[in-house]
């Protein structure tokens, strides 16, 4: 595959929690490539790799197929949209933002709220109650086409930056979804000692809940929660970040396994690959606290690519990072003994 | 209103005092239908002979300049940064694509995570002395050889049409007038008339203050982009003035009282040909209008704008309706004017 074209092609496609459909058909298609055993069961993408039998481990890989967005919850009088956030939104960052709303079809608007000079207070964010979507048309028309419910994303592309440097506003965890394709691609079919379900879950941004209802069906000994977490950018600290480009973020913490954390970081290194340790305190806010908690509970690892501007519409990745991430979860499956 | 000229003039990046892909993109539209000269600041004088001659010195003016931001200084890590240059908000700029430099290198303009933010952060308007731009490098070095201190950084955003007739994009402010005066430049127009497209509106209406003295004219009509803020959390008088209601024509603004015959002489004129027309319902803003109208002697001024809302920022919202209007109405404002 062409890495950059798939990170770029899955990051455009719209997929807000609990309404993935457009990303997962096209995450989908690519699983294709790959097994002829995958499927869409409940909002979730499956795909099955290997035979599996008694005495090997099943790995589960796992990415969040969805991404933060906006919700309609109502049609105002003058046929705007009031908003309310689907995961973790920055309301600092949405005053003029063009959006996408995916209503019977998708049209496009502005976010508006009170302007600062009216608003009394300029220092002010303002809360989701002062904030509507302008889609240029009266109720009677909105309601044509809008639906409560119905999502929100912003209407931003993919572009390149300098060198392998990509921003997009669903990188989180779309690069993570390429990656998973990626390591697929590099196991190919060489045989390997054990069988495995890559699962591209939903609803992440609202609880990890396609996490938990994906891993159930799939009863995997191992799971590998593949997501982006938080590099370095100019305004954060050191200590809270990995770096951008550096390689893959190696989980630790106390809810994860801690000998699959030092089995990657040896196979890592084994193979010439850049990796950086992660540390965690308690429970990760990933799918890994989902796939842990699985039945009598499941040997769970984060691999996470570093991510700049997380939840903005300008997040921004290596694509280094994706290739050497995928790298390290083939490396593994590969090693399973 | 032609449309794709709209789109493809918002689409050039030309802050203050950096207008040159503007004015290039215009010279090539108008040069074989008009005399012209470029000034020493940069503003696009334009002799159109009309039909007939008239005594009356009448200059048009719009402004080819839009807000946006400029390179202060690169940082270690490669990070630049910039300040705004006019009036932006740094809430709309916080979270967007820009674009920089003559090259147009891209970059974005970030945040923290959300998730890394104290209650206080959350809570608390984005500053442009915290904003920075990424363009995908790693250190100074690799930074400065793309972009150098004062390069333009504009926004990046999309162009598009929306709802019922409805515009969205960057520069609207004031391409509209642009357009309109291409247009009125490359048709058959009654009289004598002489186009200025000015430069560094949006930092003090500085190209319009010379080229109105260079010009001298009797009379001045501007063409403009004015804030409307007809939203729902928005009421009464505060809307200032709407979309879909026409030319907004100011009695005064923070600028300018404006000449009273004209005014009423465009109310009238509306009205005469069957146009919307709408005033600003309180005394805010200013255009180019405050730098004419007090040139020389004195310059009977009268601005005609189209409401406009998120004015300065990376998507203006203005309705194809009014920019019809408006254009109509400078059309037969020129003529009353010089039949006077």
């Amino acid at each position: 595959m062409e890495l950059k074209k798939t990170v770029m092609s899955l990051a455009d496609a719209c997929g807000v929690s609990g309404d993935e459909n457009e990303a997962a058909e096209l995450a989908l298609s690519f699983l294709k490539e790959y097994t002829d055993d995958c499927y869409i069961k409940n909002g979730c993408v499956v795909g099955n790799f290997g035979e599996r039998c008694e005495g090997k481990p099943h790995v589960l890989i796992d990415a969040h197929i969805d991404q933060i967005g906006l919700i309609v919850t109502y049609i105002t009088e003058d046929g705007f949209l009031k908003i309310s956030g689907c995961g973790g939104i920055d309301r600092r960052l949405l005053l003029a933002q063009q959006v996408a709303v995916l209503g019977r079809e998708k049209i496009y608007g502005v976010i508006c709220s009170v302007p600062p000079h009216l608003s009394g207070d300029e220092k002010k964010v303002p809360e989701f109650s002062d904030i509507c979507v302008d889609i240029g048309m009266t109720k009677e028309e909105a309601e044509k086409i809008v639906s409560l419910g119905d999502r929100i994303v912003f209407l931003q592309h993919c572009r390149e930056l300098e060198g392998d440097v990509i921003t997009g506003a669903a990188l989180d965890d779309r690069c993570g979804v390429a990656a998973v394709l990626r390591a697929v691609e590099l196991v190919g079919n060489e045989k390997v000692n054990c069988s495995y379900t890559v699962l591209f879950s939903t609803q992440e941004e609202v609880g990890e809940r396609g996490a938990k209802i994906g891993v159930y069906d799939i009863d995997p000994d191992i799971a590998i929660a593949v997501d982006v977490s938080f590099a370095l950018t100019s305004d954060d600290s050191e200590i809270k970040c990995g770096k951008m480009g550096n390689g893959c973020m190696i989980g630790v913490a106390p809810s994860l396994d801690r000998e699959l954390s030092v089995q990657m970081m040896e196979i890592a290194a084994e193979n010439g690959l850049p990796y950086q340790t992660e540390v965690m305190s308690g429970e990760t806010g990933t799918n890994a606290d989902r796939f842990s908690m699985n039945r009598d509970g499941v040997r769970t690892i984060t691999l996470s690519i570093p991510l700049k501007y997380m939840h903005t519409p300008v997040e921004v990745i290596s694509l280094a990072d994706v290739e050497n991430t995928a790298r390290l979860i083939a490396a593994y499956i590969k090693g399973v003994k | 209103m032609n449309k794709e000229l709209l789109k493809e003039l918002c689409a050039l990046n030309g802050i203050s005092g950096d207008e040159n892909k503007v004015r290039k993109y215009i010279i090539d539209k108008i040069k074989d239908n008009c005399e012209y000269r470029v000034d020493n600041l940069g503003n696009i004088i334009v002799f159109k002979k009309g039909r007939k001659k008239t005594d009356k010195k009448i200059m048009i003016s719009a402004h080819m300049d839009e807000v946006g931001m400029i390179v202060t200084s690169v940082k270690s890590d490669g990070t630049i940064t910039v300040s705004a240059v006019g009036g932006v908000d740094a809430g709309v700029v916080i979270g967007r694509n820009v674009s920089i430099g003559d090259k147009s290198i891209p970059g974005v303009i970030g945040s923290k995570a959300v998730h890394n933010l104290s209650a206080e952060e959350k809570k608390k308007a984005a500053e442009f002395s915290s904003l920075y731009v990424d363009i995908g490098t790693k250190s100074k070095d690799e930074t400065e050889k793309l972009v150098s201190l004062g390069n333009s950084v504009c926004f990046a955003s999309e162009y598009f049409e929306f709802g019922d007739g409805y515009v969205c994009g960057k520069a609207i402010d004031d391409r509209f007038g642009c357009a309109v005066m291409i247009e009125l430049i490359n048709s058959d127009i009654e009289y004598d008339c002489t186009f200025a497209f000015v430069v560094q509106e949006e930092i003090g209406l500085r190209g319009a203050r010379v080229a109105a003295y260079s010009i001298n004219p009797d009379f001045a009509i501007v063409l403009e982009s004015t804030t409307a803020a007809d939203i729902p959390q928005v009421s009464g008088e505060k809307r200032c003035c709407e979309l879909g209601k026409g030319p907004v024509v100011s009695y005064m603004d923070r600028s300018a009282i404006y000449d009273k015959e004209l005014y009423a002489m465009s109310q009238k004129a509306a009205e005469d040909n069957n146009l919307l027309w709408q005033t600003k319902t309180t005394v805010a803003g200013g255009n180019d209008s405050g730098a004419i109208h007090i040139s020389r002697g004195g310059v009977r001024t009268i601005a005609i704008s189209i409401p406009c809302r998120y004015l300065h920022s990376p998507s203006c919202v203005a309705k194809l309706s009014d920019m019809e209007a408006s254009a109509e109405l400078a059309k037969i404002m020129i003529e009353r004017i010089c039949g006077l």
